[in-house]
C-alpha cells in the first residue's frame, strides 16, 4: 500500500499544478482586459459624461447621457416584460408540468432560445415590428431585450423552484393549502433569493447586448423620450464610436464600456450576495 | 386466510373503543397497473388513541399513513382502492374536498418542515386558511398551539424571528403546533423523530402522549421501543400486508404471527 503512495502524491501535484496554470492563464486575460478598460475608461470620466448628450463628430466635449438613459429605459422595460413571463413559465415547468410532454417541449425550446445568438433575436424583432412599422424604435429594442430575458428567467426560476424541498410542499398541502397557495406563499418564499438572483443576472446579460438593438432601437444623437422613435443605448454608441476615426468619440466609447462593465459588476455582486444569504431567511 | 384472521383480530382489539377511522380492504398502487404497495389492508384507528405502524423498510407503513390524508393525490398515477371511513365518510371518495380533509387530518413529517417565515406566522398561516380572526384572538390561538406543543416557553420572546433558526427538535414541535392550531381531529406522524437526537425524541414522545385523548394519532416508526412507549395499538406490516393488529402490549409480549415475533425480537431476515 505505502509503496504506491509517493507516486499518487506526485500525480496529484502534477494535476493540481496543471489546473492552477489553466486558471491563471484564463484570469490573466480577464485581468488584462479589465486593466486596459480601467486605464482608458477612467481617463474620460467626468461630470460631462453623465450630463451631456453624445457629441457630433469633431466637436469637443459631449457625454453619454442620452445613451445611458436609453439603455436604462429599454433594459427596465425589457426586464419588466420578460421577467414575469419567464417566472410564470418557469413555475409551470417546475410545479405543474414537470414530467408532461408539453413541459419537455417547452424546456427544449427554451434551451435553444437560451443559446440562440442575440443577433437572431434582433433580426426576428426587425421582421415582426420594425419592418411593419416602417422605422426603428425604442419599443422594438425593449421587445428584443424582453425576448432575451425570458429564457434566462425561465431557466433560473425552474432551477430555483426545483431546489425547494418537496417535503415543504407536502407540509403545505398537509395543512390543506391549495396548490397555488403552496407555490406563492411557500415555494416562492423559500426560493426568493434565487429568483431575484435570476432576474438580476438576466438584467446584467441584456444590459450589455448590442446586436439585438442595432436592428431595433438603432441609435439617436439626441435626447428622446419618444418610444416610437429610435433611442440611443450604451452598447450601440460604444459600437459606433469605437469604430469611428474620431479621437474624442473613441474616448467616449472606452468610458461607456467602463460604465457598462461597472454596472454589470454591481449587479453580479448584488446577485452573489443575495444568493449567499441563507435561503428563506426573513 | 391471513387476511381474515387479521380482520378478526382488528375487530377484537379494543372493541369497547369507538373507531375514528376504519380502513377496509385497502389496496394501493404507485403506478397505474403496477404492483400493489398495499394488499387488502384493514384496521381501525381508535378515537383518542395512538396507533403505531411498524415493519421493515418498504413494508407500506408510510404508504398507509399517506392514504389517510390523501397525500398521495399530489402525485399523478398513485391510486388507492377500498374504503377508508372517517366517522362513516369514505375518504377515498373522488369528490371529497382534499383541503378540508387535510384540515381535519394533520400530518407531521420525518424531517422538520418549518415554512420560511417567522415562528408566529408558521402557525398563523395555517389558521388563516380557514378562519379570519382578529389579531388578539390569533395571538391567543398561536400561544395555545405553542403551549400544546410544549414550545411556548422556549419561543415566547422571539415569535417574530424565523422558524428556521430553531433547533431540529424545536422545529419539529413547531410543526406539531402548526398542525394542532387548525384543530384537526386526527394527526399523522411519519417517523417524526428519526432526524432528532434522543433528548428531542423524548420530548416529542412525551408530547404525543399528551396529545392522545384530545386527538386520534397514528405514528409510523422504525423504532420498536418507540412504538412500545407511545402507542396503545400496534399494527405490524410486512410486504404491503397487515400481518397483525392488536393492543401494543399484546403485540410486543404475545405476538400471534411468527413474522411479528421475528421482527420484534430483531431476528428478521
Amino acid at each position: 500500500m505505502a509503496s504506491i503512495y509517493p507516486a499518487r502524491r506526485r500525480r496529484n501535484s502534477m494535476w493540481m499544478s496543471l489546473s492552477v496554470a489553466a486558471a491563471a492563464f484564463g484570469l490573466t486575460w480577464l485581468f488584462l482586459i479589465l486593466a486596459v478598460l480601467f486605464w482608458k475608461g477612467l481617463a474620460g470620466i467626468s461630470p460631462d459624461v453623465f450630463t451631456q448628450m453624445t457629441p457630433p463628430p469633431g466637436s469637443p466635449g459631449g457625454g453619454l447621457l442620452n445613451a445611458i438613459a436609453g439603455s436604462l429605459i429599454m433594459t427596465v422595460i425589457g426586464v419588466a416584460v420578460g421577467a414575469p413571463l419567464g417566472m410564470l413559465a418557469g413555475t409551470y415547468l417546475a410545479e405543474y408540468g414537470k414530467h408532461s410532454r408539453l413541459a419537455f417541449v417547452v424546456r427544449f425550446i427554451n434551451d435553444i432560445l437560451l443559446s440562440a445568438p442575440s443577433i437572431v433575436i434582433g433580426l426576428f424583432v426587425y421582421e415582426i415590428i420594425v419592418a411593419p412599422m416602417g422605422h426603428f424604435s425604442g419599443f422594438a429594442g425593449a421587445v428584443a431585450l424582453a425576448i432575451l430575458v425570458i429564457p434566462v428567467v425561465v431557466r433560473t426560476t425552474e432551477d430555483m423552484l426545483n431546489l425547494v424541498p418537496n417535503t415543504l410542499r407536502e407540509a403545505g398541502a398537509a395543512l390543506g393549502m391549495p396548490r397555488s397557495t403552496v407555490i406563492q406563499r411557500i415555494a416562492y418564499r423559500a426560493a426568493r433569493a434565487g429568483l431575484v438572483t435570476g432576474v438580476l443576472l438576466a438584467t446584467a446579460r441584456v444590459s450589455g447586448e448590442t446586436a439585438p438593438l442595432l436592428f431595433t432601437a438603432l441609435n439617436n444623437q439626441f435626447w428622446s423620450w419618444n418610444f416610437n422613435q429610435p433611442i440611443s443605448s450604451l452598447p450601440v454608441v460604444i459600437f459606433q464610436f469605437a469604430l469611428s476615426p474620431y479621437k474624442d468619440w473613441q474616448q467616449l466609447a472606452w468610458t461607456g464600456a467602463l460604465i457598462i462593465t461597472l454596472a454589470i459588476l454591481a449587479l453580479s455582486v448584488t446577485a452573489r450576495t443575495l444568493s449567499a444569504t441563507k435561503r428563506g431567511e426573513a | 386466510m391471513d387476511m381474515a384472521s387479521s380482520n378478526l383480530q382488528a375487530e377484537a382489539a379494543g372493541a369497547a373503543l369507538r373507531d375514528k377511522i376504519v380502513v377496509k380492504s385497502l389496496d394501493f398502487y404507485y403506478a397505474p397497473g403496477g404492483a400493489k404497495a398495499l394488499k387488502s389492508v384493514s384496521l381501525p384507528l381508535k378515537l383518542g388513541k395512538v396507533t403505531a405502524f411498524i415493519g421493515p423498510s418498504g413494508c407500506g407503513k408510510s404508504t398507509l399513513l399517506r392514504v389517510l390524508n390523501r397525500m398521495y393525490d399530489l402525485y399523478p398515477g398513485q391510486h388507492a382502492e377500498g374504503e377508508v371511513l372517517m366517522d362513516g365518510e369514505n375518504l377515498l371518495d373522488p369528490s371529497l374536498d382534499l383541503n378540508l380533509l387535510r384540515s381535519r387530518v394533520g400530518m407531521v413529517f420525518q424531517k422538520p418542515t418549518p415554512f420560511p417565515m417567522s415562528i408566529y406566522d408558521n402557525i398563523a398561516f395555517g389558521v388563516r386558511l380557514y378562519e379570519k380572526l382578529p389579531k388578539s384572538e390569533m395571538d391567543g390561538r398561536v400561544e395555545q398551539a405553542l403551549k400544546k406543543a410544549a414550545l411556548w416557553n422556549e419561543v415566547k420572546d422571539k415569535l417574530k424571528s424565523s422558524g428556521l433558526g430553531l433547533s431540529g427538535g424545536q422545529q419539529q414541535r413547531l410543526c406539531i403546533a402548526r398542525s394542532v392550531a387548525i384543530r384537526p381531529e386526527v394527526i399523522l406522524f411519519d417517523e417524526p423523530t428519526s432526524a432528532l437526537d434522543p433528548i428531542a425524541t423524548a420530548k416529542i414522545e412525551e408530547l404525543i402522549d399528551e396529545l392522545s385523548g384530545d386527538y386520534t394519532l397514528a405514528i409510523v416508526t422504525h423504532s420498536m421501543q418507540q412504538a412500545a412507549r407511545v402507542s396503545d395499538f400496534t399494527a405490524f406490516m410486512y410486504l404491503g400486508e397487515m400481518i397483525e393488529f392488536d393492543d401494543t402490549k399484546k403485540v410486543f409480549t404475545t405476538p400471534r404471527d411468527k413474522r411479528t415475533q421475528d421482527y420484534i425480537t430483531g431476528r428478521f431476515g
